[in-house]
């Protein structure tokens, strides 16, 4: 099972030249490995295992410390993503203002849980730690759209727009 | 006092601000800018009616993140009016009513609530937040910006700043409340080739969000005292680490550094002082460790975020081994008061050993939800009823959690005791950076515990065993208690673990991870006994522990939860009191939530 995604993975045909692009963009810069890695990330959508493998040997840094600091930290993913992404804060504001009814609305319409993806990779699911928006808790955002003061219901509503065909 | 008066100095211009934070964002800040433009444009008001021209400005965070959108219109000779709720639909009629016929839309002006919310406070340093536009350096230039960085490079020496910061009383805004004039002091002495100054703009607190709105709204003050601590301890190079969850932030300083740097605030021998710095801005990647020191110039550097021990301290060795001050973002934001108005002015304001002022995030369940600035000493009482209007839905207030996950939750024993850094210590809290949440009735405070615990297991960076497998047991203990399968001997186990993680954790997240248990452990036993022995949740949060049974006594018979029930299992009239069927219910928990009178259990 491992071995063939592994296969896959490098059977891919992966354009590196962005990969290129973006290394260039940091030659001589100290500490240049966690923003490459977020710049690959935003162009990629995910990191690969090739393109991983190819900034490695670029800027000189093992592959074990790469994979390091990319499960390291909760922004870097290593799977393939949805089209959209909810995150549904989980912070104390939130919290206290029933974010848990908010979760329990995305698992029951999509059935997936949290960090998981749809079949159709249309819709990633992530419970994320406090955005900063706890004025308006409880608060989810979806890819870069911020909805504030949610209920179960309006957030219902609000989901319906991602599912309807665009009219 | 509604002297929130922002003559906007515009002379016989009006001006529409539009509060863009992203607060201000998410209810839908930008259709209102938009649609403030487009008629302005189609009245042809840009171009003038008799000597009157208009401008649509955006602005930061106002505070009042619960009445957003909020629009200030000003017109000539008048005092600046603030719209509350505003919709994209409402701003043609404060056009035509307010601009054009010079009639302000009355039903839509701000209530008095709102002018109370800001009386109360004292903002020194959100003064700018939500009256100047963030991404125009001129306006903070108007409002007196630069003004101390110019007096600090070209009249000051280095010990003058220092010593002028250490009088001021000013301590450190991210938690701990160390001595700013002291770290810089220790800094300074060290002689190196190269010298950092780092802003910690990883504002992780769950809860917090003050950090974020003034780099969104007022930007050129965090440079401006990052340039001034730069001078200070002879700084060559400057980061500010912002959070990734922070993309505005991240925006508005970029656009600021460039600004400065064109000014001439920013860059090689700046205000032709001879002292030269540059500002870079670092994204961190999603770490809620990263906010402690050591943990963050690693970061920096391009590793995993994981504390060291220290000694050595970052004063000494710290990012790239090279002497480094690292200090938040609220404490750069008071240095520029501070040289402005000085030591003696700044030190009178505040308690004995904690001065100045202090922003909090007021948030949870209380109904003015926001930012907000007051003088250290500053009792919960004032900070939750005066300002924040008290408890919605008259529930009854139940705690304050501060701090965040470091911090702690108070009684209502505490509400009348002024805060500062001391007094919460000594309470079991922590100022921590400043976030306020309002716990009312409804919420467990045993689910509190396990809901920061969770929190600091998940966070935990997994370099020291105390913190890592530490808070995982306590987690499970506590789940198990939520659930209804706790023991009597377990708070002691709690306690002891507690104490042992605090003293043999690593970094400050350990040592401070299990307050909110110690603390709610120390203020409502009887909360976690009741899950113990009596397998009952007395705010029926532990959806585990649920008998879903009607309170007689406090059912008001107004049928919410019977018109709300999914599977129609809750009987009940207007005359009647509702009754659950147990065969039918499905224990969803909607009735709960719905129920405003807590006579669901």
């Amino acid at each position: 099972m491992n071995t063939t995604s592994i296969q896959s993975a490098q059977d891919e045909t992966v354009d590196f030249s962005k990969v290129k692009k973006i290394l260039k963009s940091y030659e001589n810069v100290n500490g240049a490995l966690i923003p490459v890695l977020q710049k690959i990330q935003t162009e990629y959508g995910y990191l690969q295992e090739p393109v991983i493998n190819f900034v490695s040997e670029s800027l000189n840094i093992s592959v074990t410390e790469i994979i390091g600091v990319a499960t390291f930290y909760s922004q870097f993913h290593l799977k393939p993503r949805g089209k959209h992404i909810i995150k549904v804060c989980c912070g104390t504001a939130c919290h206290v203002k029933n974010a848990k009814g908010l979760s329990a609305k995305v698992i029951d319409k999509f059935k997936i849980n949290a960090n998981e993806t749809t079949e159709d990779k249309m819709f990633t699911f992530e419970e994320v730690s406090c955005l900063g928006a706890c004025g308006i808790a409880p608060v989810v955002v979806i890819d870069k759209d911020v909805h504030g003061t949610l209920s179960p219901d309006k957030f219902g509503d609000v989901l319906d727009g991602y599912t309807k065909p665009a009219a | 006092m509604s002297s929130e008066t922002k003559s906007s100095g515009n002379g016989d211009k009006s001006v529409i601000s539009v509060c863009l934070g992203t607060g201000g964002i998410a209810a839908g800040g930008d259709k209102v800018f938009a649609k403030f433009e487009k008629e302005i444009k189609s009245k042809k008001l840009d171009t003038a009616i008799g000597k009157r021209v208009c401008k649509t400005a955006k602005t930061g965070c106002r505070g009042l993140c619960a009445r957003d959108v909020l629009v200030d219109v000003t017109v000539p000779g008048k005092e600046a009016l603030t719209y509350e709720r505003v919709t994209a639909d409402m701003v043609p009629q404060i056009v035509e009513d307010h601009l054009v016929n010079n009639t302000p839309v009355k039903k839509w002006l701000a209530k008095d609530s709102y002018h109370k919310f800001h009386e109360t406070q004292q903002r020194l340093i959100l003064g700018n937040c939500g009256t100047i536009d963030p991404e125009n350096i001129d306006e903070y230039i108007i409002k007196g910006g630069y003004k101390a960085l110019d007096k600090v490079l070209n009249k000051m020496t280095t010990k003058e700043v220092i010593d002028e910061v250490s009088k001021a009383g000013l301590r450190g805004r991210g938690g701990g409340g160390f001595e700013t004039g002291w770290k810089w002091e220790s800094c300074a002495k060290y002689g190196a080739d190269e010298k950092f100054i780092i802003c910690n703009g990883d504002e992780g607190d769950p809860g917090a969000f003050m950090d974020r709105s003034i780099m969104e709204g007022d930007p050129h003050v965090v440079l401006e005292g990052m340039v001034i601590g730069g001078y200070a301890i002879g700084a060559t190079k400057g980061y500010i680490y912002v959070r990734a969850e922070y993309p505005l932030a991240v925006e508005r300083l970029h656009i600021a550094i460039k600004q400065a740097k064109e000014n001439g605030f920013l860059g090689e021998n700046i205000l032709k002082s001879g002292y030269s710095i540059d500002i870079v801005v670092k994204e961190g990647a999603g770490a809620f460790v990263c906010g402690e020191s050591t943990a963050l110039q690693y970061s920096i550097e391009g590793k995993r975020g994981m504390p060291r021990t220290r000694p050595p301290q970052s004063v000494e060795a710290g990012l790239w081994d090279k002497p480094t001050c690292l200090n938040n973002v609220e404490t750069f934001a008071n240095v520029p008061v501070i040289i402005n108005r000085g030591a003696e002015w700044y030190s009178k304001i505040g308690t004995e050993k904690s001065k100045g002022t202090k922003i909090f995030a007021l948030t949870g369940n209380v109904k003015n939800t926001g930012l907000i600035e007051v003088p250290m000493g500053i009792t919960i009482r004032e900070i939750v009823f005066d300002i924040g209007g008290g408890i919605p839905k008259k529930k009854k207030f139940k705690a304050v959690q501060i701090g965040g996950p470091s911090g702690g939750c108070l009684p209502e024993a505490y509400l009348d005791k002024p805060i500062d850094f001391e007094s919460l210590l000594e309470a079991g809290a922590m100022m921590g950076s400043g976030s306020l949440v309002v716990v009312d009735e409804t919420t467990c405070m045993v689910d509190m515990a396990r809901f920061f615990l969770d929190f600091c297991a998940i966070e935990s960076c997994g370099k020291c065993p105390p913190c890592r497998v530490g808070t995982t047991l306590m987690l499970d203990i506590l789940i198990r208690i939520t659930q209804g399968e706790g023991k009597e001997e377990d708070l002691d186990l709690l306690e002891q673990m507690s104490d042992e993680i605090n003293t043999m954790s690593l970094c400050g997240l350990g040592q401070s991870a299990p307050n909110p248990v110690k603390s709610t452990l120390r203020y409502f036993r009887d909360e976690y006994l009741a899950h113990i022995l009596d397998k009952d949740c007395p705010t029926a949060s532990c959806v585990a522990l649920h008998k879903y049974t009607v309170i007689s006594d406090k059912c008001t018979k107004c049928t919410l939860c019977i018109r709300n029930c999914p599977v129609d299992a809750i009987s009940g009239s207007k005359d009647e009191v509702a009754f659950i069927d147990k065969e039918k219910c499905i224990e969803c928990n909607l009735c709960y939530e719905k129920c405003n009178f807590m006579a669901i259990k």
